[in-house]
């Protein structure tokens, strides 16, 4: 194809995304479109799993059968999302097998806020009010997103977000209501998890690399420190209703501009974060990795099983 | 990591669920599994974990043949010249009813 004729289908491309008509996986498509959206939605499948890992850290040691139920359902959501997600990403061309090796080796990046740990019960509260609330701002967006299988898949896991949220929050209420040391719990994990949850929602527009062509495609639609004042504005009245101090002295309802205030993010630690620096980089990749292989067997085992019952057909069928 | 080693992935598997009966299996996503009854069984726990369905089908995605949306043209647009294919093609009178 000459310069002028892809030009040309890009132009159809770009008129068609503005009418808010969808991209399925066998349209034409610009190598960009598909190389960016690629890289999101895997780093999203990828964020989805390894955030099964802080959780599931809880599961054997929640506080009653009603907590660890939940959880459970909770964490075996997160795993169905990052299954939705890897098969919409597979659409566009890339094995399930190339993106698992992208995360192991390295070479893909998920959401930095998995590389810190859960160190209390309170965490698991935490992280379902703030880090599922902040994850449910970024996604809602994303329903009408302007490729087909990445939207339907964002559907699903924003009708389930919810459910995650309220029990995290629904965990901070019971601490925030019980003896002192657990209130204390609670402000100590709000302490911890704000700043992380805040950065979650990537860089000021200012530092943000993809945010302009991302509008246009409808990756995005509103910009990172939009959504952020968006969690801000929504997050700080339920902190007052638990009662606990949102860690920022700067914060303050500005009554001018009908939202808070807030003070400095420390970009330096998301940096290092994203880095492979946070305090637990190495130690989720080791747990993600020894996990896929040491299913490898299984895999193999399922597989020859299926292959051999599939030989006995065929025999029987001759 | 083992990428030189001959393993056999599992195939890709295309989701199918009724979400009621008296409504028709809709496409849901897919997903990897080494048989049919993997699949399945597969397919009910990332698909339905809410209810969602009351019956799924499962086909391996290699045995669907789908349409080039390049040749939508002369796919597709043989219908689009045929209007009297459509009950407003027709010309009648208002007096006449239930028609």
């Amino acid at each position: 194809m000459s310069d002028k004729e892809i030009k040309n289908l890009e132009d159809i491309f770009e008129a068609k995304i503005a009418r808010d008509e969808k991209i399925e996986p066998k349209d034409w498509m610009p190598e960009k479109y598909r190389k960016t959206h690629i890289r999101q939605m895997s780093q999203h499948a990828h964020s989805e799993i390894v955030g099964m890992l802080p959780e599931g850290n809880w599961i054997t040691r929640a506080p009653s059968l009603r907590r660890k139920v939940a959880l459970l359902a909770k964490v075996q959501d997160e795993a169905g999302h990052g299954l939705y997600l890897y098969s919409a990403t597979e659409t566009l061309g890339i094995s399930r097998e190339e993106m698992y090796n992208q995360l192991h080796s390295g070479k893909a990046k998920y959401s930095s806020i998995f590389n810190y740990p859960t160190i209390t019960w309170a965490d698991i509260g935490a992280i379902g009010w703030l880090v599922d609330g902040a994850a449910i701002i970024n996604q809602v967006p994303l329903c009408s997103t302007s490729f087909g299988p990445y939207a339907r898949a964002m559907v699903r896991v924003c009708k389930e977000e919810s459910f995650h949220q309220r029990q995290g929050y629904e965990i901070m209420l019971t601490l925030c209501n019980g003896t002192p040391e657990q209130k204390a719990m609670a402000q100590d994990a709000l302490d911890r998890w704000w700043w992380p949850s805040l950065m979650m929602l990537g860089p000021t527009d200012d530092a943000s690399t993809h945010t302009e062509q991302s509008m246009k495609w409808k990756l995005k639609r509103k910009t990172n420190d939009e959504l952020r004042q968006q969690f801000i504005d929504q997050t700080v009245p339920q902190a007052d209703i638990l009662g606990i101090t949102v860690p920022d002295k700067d914060l303050k309802w500005n009554e001018e501009t009908g939202h808070y205030d807030f003070g400095a993010i420390d970009w330096d630690e998301f940096w290092q974060v994203v880095k492979g620096h946070g305090p637990c980089n190495k130690e989720r990749m080791q747990t993600r990795v020894s996990a896929w292989e040491g299913g490898e067997w299984v895999r193999d085992a399922a597989m020859a099983y299926a292959e051999k019952q599939a030989d006995k057909k065929v025999r029987k069928a001759g | 990591m083992s990428t030189d080693k001959k393993t056999k992935n599992w195939p890709l598997w295309e989701i199918f669920v009724r979400s009621k009966n008296g409504l028709e299996h809709r496409h849901f996503g897919s997903l990897h599994a080494a048989d049919a009854d993997m699949a399945l069984e597969n397919a009910r726990d990332v698909y339905t974990r809410r209810s969602e369905g009351v019956s799924i089908w499962v086909v391996e995605s290699i045995n669907i043949t789908a349409s080039n949306p390049e040749h939508n043209g002369e796919m597709f647009e043989p219908a689009a010249d045929k209007v009297y294919r459509h009950p407003t093609f027709y010309e009648l009178p208002d007096e006449v009813k239930h028609m």
